[in-house]
């Protein structure tokens, strides 16, 4: 007698916690081949509500956390990362890709995060400044983490998108609040695995699937969001997100035109400059 | 007490939804009902001045937003929370009888009372004497209760039993009925120092009290939870069990109380949510 299989229930990760939609609302996620490889969260207005909050309450303590602890964690998001990639390779494969394409969509997305994890206890020392000043005084600028950063991940490549644009989020101390790849939602879940035992505080990557369309302008118009990465977003959406920001003057980084994936300006684009004076001896 | 009888009933009325019009209906009224508290050893003139200002327009953007129905404060404070409330409707209010722990004797009790209607408070929150009570000694808990309603005259008793240190509903319902045949104006569920604060079983008890004194003497009689009420679905948990409970007639700010602090943003920030259909970040709010 042959067993029956014991499939996964794809949900939500907010706070470090996998969690149901509180709409109990779920959609089909579809494969290359037209069937449908799973039934997923499909995530409200509502939980969109409740990763924000969550997020900001985790921004404290990870901001607060050392550049070099930030990279350790990176790096072990990599390393965990990297012993899971034969369930990558698969689901990517699900989606459509080769072999070969998805291994190397899996090696490019470790080696992505190794890549930011290294910045992270030096991009201050990039972006810092002793700033001249006409007078006795010391002038000092560091960049600070903005805070809670939407991160709306491009419908394809599903999981190095997510790789590129959650990383840089995380490297000054921001929390993020994702929209995961609509039609292939399956790696940024299983990321949200790799995430849950790589050491990150419960609240610091909080993942939505679910409807972008309908997810967007509340993220968009969400008063306690800091900054958006529009990677993922028409041009509509793009437009819609550039709408809702001016309320209470988010920043946005658009998909188009927005330079390298791997580069430290995308640290730069989620942070703020704090300037000290002090006194020089006299 | 039934006690699974009422977690049944407390967990079958919060799963009520309360949508749009009815929702700022109700925000405004849990607004209206609040008792904005600060009760800190750090607290200071200042501190009660700019709570004092927040609770009489708590969201200086919005002039829809009612005042709030009062400030409660320690004895020390009464002074500064009756100037700065000076020609509104917001009452002060003060805990007296040596609030939180009610431990001392009872002529200090009663002079403490005595001292804050007579610097100006419109209200008095007591403690019960929860070591007499626990210990059987119903007739000086309701002997102090006397005396120190007796000492308020006309300005309006709360009795707080502090159920979080009473050991079971039966206690809860036996306080509840001694502090309104003693002369309790509102009987308030919790001091806010002591875990668990208020809780919905918990308020429903004593409501359900409260209609049973009503029924058998026809006085009506307040309630206040106070302590660990946070959020406004938790607020709105609380009036519609009032609303089942009690009904209309003490669906207002003379006969229900919030006794909270961090309650009044929360409101806020929904109202501006609802106001504006973006949701709305601690940032735009004032603190305390």
């Amino acid at each position: 007698m042959s067993r029956l299989d014991v499939r996964k229930t794809y949900k939500l990760y907010l706070g470090g916690k996998f969690l149901r939609s509180e709409s109990g609302r779920t959609y089909p996620a579809v494969g290359a081949d037209g069937n449908v490889l799973a039934r997923v969260a499909k995530g409200s207005r509502k939980d969109l509500r409740d990763a924000v909050r969550i997020a900001r309450g985790a921004v404290g303590g990870w901001a607060s956390r050392t550049g070099y602890n930030r990279g350790q964690i990176l790096y072990r998001i990599a390393e965990t990362l990297e012993d899971r990639s034969a369930t990558f390779v698969g689901q990517l494969e699900d989606i459509g890709l080769s072999n070969a394409e998805a291994i190397a969509e899996v090696g490019q997305s470790v080696d992505r995060m190794v890549w930011y994890a290294g910045w992270a206890d030096k991009f201050v020392q990039i972006y810092g400044n002793l700033n001249p000043v006409a007078g006795p005084f010391f002038n000092i600028s560091s960049p600070e983490p903005t805070g809670v950063v939407g991160v709306v991940v491009p419908e394809e490549p599903a999981l190095l998108g997510l790789v590129s644009r959650l990383a840089p989020v995380l490297v000054p101390g921001n929390t993020a609040v994702v929209l995961a790849s609509e039609a292939s939602p399956m790696p940024a879940i299983t990321f949200t695995e790799v995430l849950n035992s790589s050491d990150v505080p419960g609240g610091v990557v909080n993942v939505l699937t679910g409807s972008k369309e309908e997810l967007i302008p509340f993220l968009a118009d969400h008063m306690d969001v800091n900054a958006i990465d529009a990677g993922g977003a028409t041009p509509e959406q793009a437009e819609r997100i550039q709408q809702g920001a001016v309320h209470n003057v988010k920043r946005v980084v658009l998909p188009v035109g927005d330079g390298p994936t791997q580069s430290p300006y995308r640290i730069a684009a989620f942070t703020e400059t704090k300037t000290v004076w002090h006194p020089k001896g006299l | 007490m039934d006690e699974v009888g009422v977690l049944e009933r407390v967990a079958a009325l919060s799963t009520r939804s309360i949508k749009r019009e009815s929702k700022r209906a109700a925000l405004d009224l849990i607004v209206a009902m609040i008792d904005l508290t600060t009760l800190e050893g750090k607290d200071t003139a200042g501190k009660i001045a700019q709570m004092s200002a927040k609770a009489i327009r708590p969201d200086p953007l919005d002039s829809s937003v009612p005042s709030v129905a009062a400030v409660c404060i320690y004895p020390n404070m009464v002074k500064y929370a009756v100037q700065a409330t000076e020609g509104t409707d917001v009452r002060v209010v003060s805990v007296a009888t040596y609030f939180p722990s009610g431990l001392a004797d009872i002529d200090l009790k009663v002079e403490e009372a005595r001292r804050v209607v007579a610097e100006g408070a419109d209200e008095v929150d007591m403690v019960i004497d929860r070591g007499a009570f626990l210990s059987g000694d119903y007739f000086k808990v309701f002997d102090e209760i006397r005396r120190v309603k007796e000492a308020c005259g006309d300005v309006h008793l709360k009795v707080i039993l502090e159920t979080g240190e009473l050991a079971t509903l039966d206690d809860v319902r036996r306080a509840s009925m001694l502090a309104m045949g003693a002369g309790a104006d509102f009987i308030k569920t919790s001091t806010g120092k002591i875990q668990p604060a208020a809780t919905l079983p918990v308020a429903l008890v004593m409501l359900e009290a409260i209609r049973d004194f009503h029924d058998a003497t026809g006085v009506m009689v307040g309630m206040k939870p106070a302590g660990g009420i946070r959020t406004s679905k938790d607020a709105i948990k609380y009036l519609v069990v009032l609303n089942e409970t009690l009904g209309e007639r003490w669906m207002t700010p003379d006969w229900f109380r919030f006794g909270a602090s961090t309650l009044l943003n929360d409101v806020l920030m929904q109202i501006r949510w609802l106001e504006t259909g973006r949701y709305a970040s601690p940032d735009y709010f004032t603190q305390g």
